[in-house]
């Protein structure tokens, strides 16, 4: 049987950001996936989620077992991103300072998720919103 | 080494009333918490002058054996309670972040690797 869930993410809310991420792990646990699979999965959602909440005006995180692994898609509505290029480069960000002060903001967001997916795809239309997919084999 | 060691050896207050005394395996100070996620391990003592509930959120998902704050920085109750909850060990120091990390090195504590 397939597993999916979907999990809403509200935009702006720092104190819960991270809660989704947090969901899915404590349901990748019972699901009995491997330990370091898990850490590459909280990794690439909990990046995610904080997109979400700091950059766009809302989205979800769809989490779903195949065959080839565990696949999770992110799709939010807000401003989309202009450079993709740009934003995949360590260090860059357009995070408020008021976000860097609580230790976001690195620019390291967009890499830590492609460094933890085995497949990672990223599709951005301004004024609509970012589409992200990452695959972690198990 | 382990947080009840660590603890008596740098004089840093355990904040918790009941906490796992969780052996320590690498440690990592850093402020910005994708550095964070992107370098953190389970079993890692962190020092962080961070003390919002993302850190508690971070340390949780990466399944930290505890969490330093230094330099005699506020922690909130409500962090303390969201740190209980998920089962992280918060712990408050007025040493610098550079002497908590020269006790957990003299004590054979490696740095977390790249993960």
């Amino acid at each position: 049987m397939m597993i999916k869930e979907t999990y809403q993410v509200t935009a702006g809310d720092m104190t819960a950001a991270g809660d989704v991420s947090a969901r899915i792990k404590r349901h990748m646990k019972q699901l009995g996936i491997p330990a370091s699979v898990m850490r590459r999965v909280a990794v690439g959602t909990y990046e995610a989620e904080i997109n979400l909440v700091i950059h766009s005006d809302g989205g979800r995180i769809d989490f779903a077992i195949t065959p080839e692994g565990i696949d999770i898609r992110v799709v939010d509505v807000g401003p989309g991103i202009a450079d993709i290029e740009k934003a995949m480069t360590e260090g860059w960000s357009t995070a408020t300072n008021e976000v860097r002060n609580m230790g976001f903001g690195a620019g390291m967001g967009l890499p830590n998720m492609k460094r933890n997916a085995d497949e990672f795809t990223i599709a951005s239309e301004v004024g609509v919103g970012t589409d992200i997919h990452m695959l972690f084999r198990i | 080494m382990k947080v009840s060691e660590f603890a008596a050896l740098s004089g840093a207050k355990i904040l918790m009333d009941e906490y796992e005394d969780r052996e320590i395996a690498c440690g990592y100070t850093c402020d910005l918490l994708s550095h964070v996620m992107g370098r953190g391990q389970a079993d890692m003592a962190w020092i962080t002058v961070q003390t919002h509930m993302n850190v508690i959120a971070v340390a949780a998902l990466l399944d930290f054996a505890c969490v330093i704050v230094p330099e005699k920085l506020p922690v909130d109750p409500a962090i303390v309670a969201k740190a209980d909850e998920e089962g992280i060990v918060m712990l408050a120091s007025e040493k610098t972040a550079y002497e908590l990390v020269e006790i957990l090195s003299k004590n054979g504590v490696p740095s977390a690797k790249k993960g």
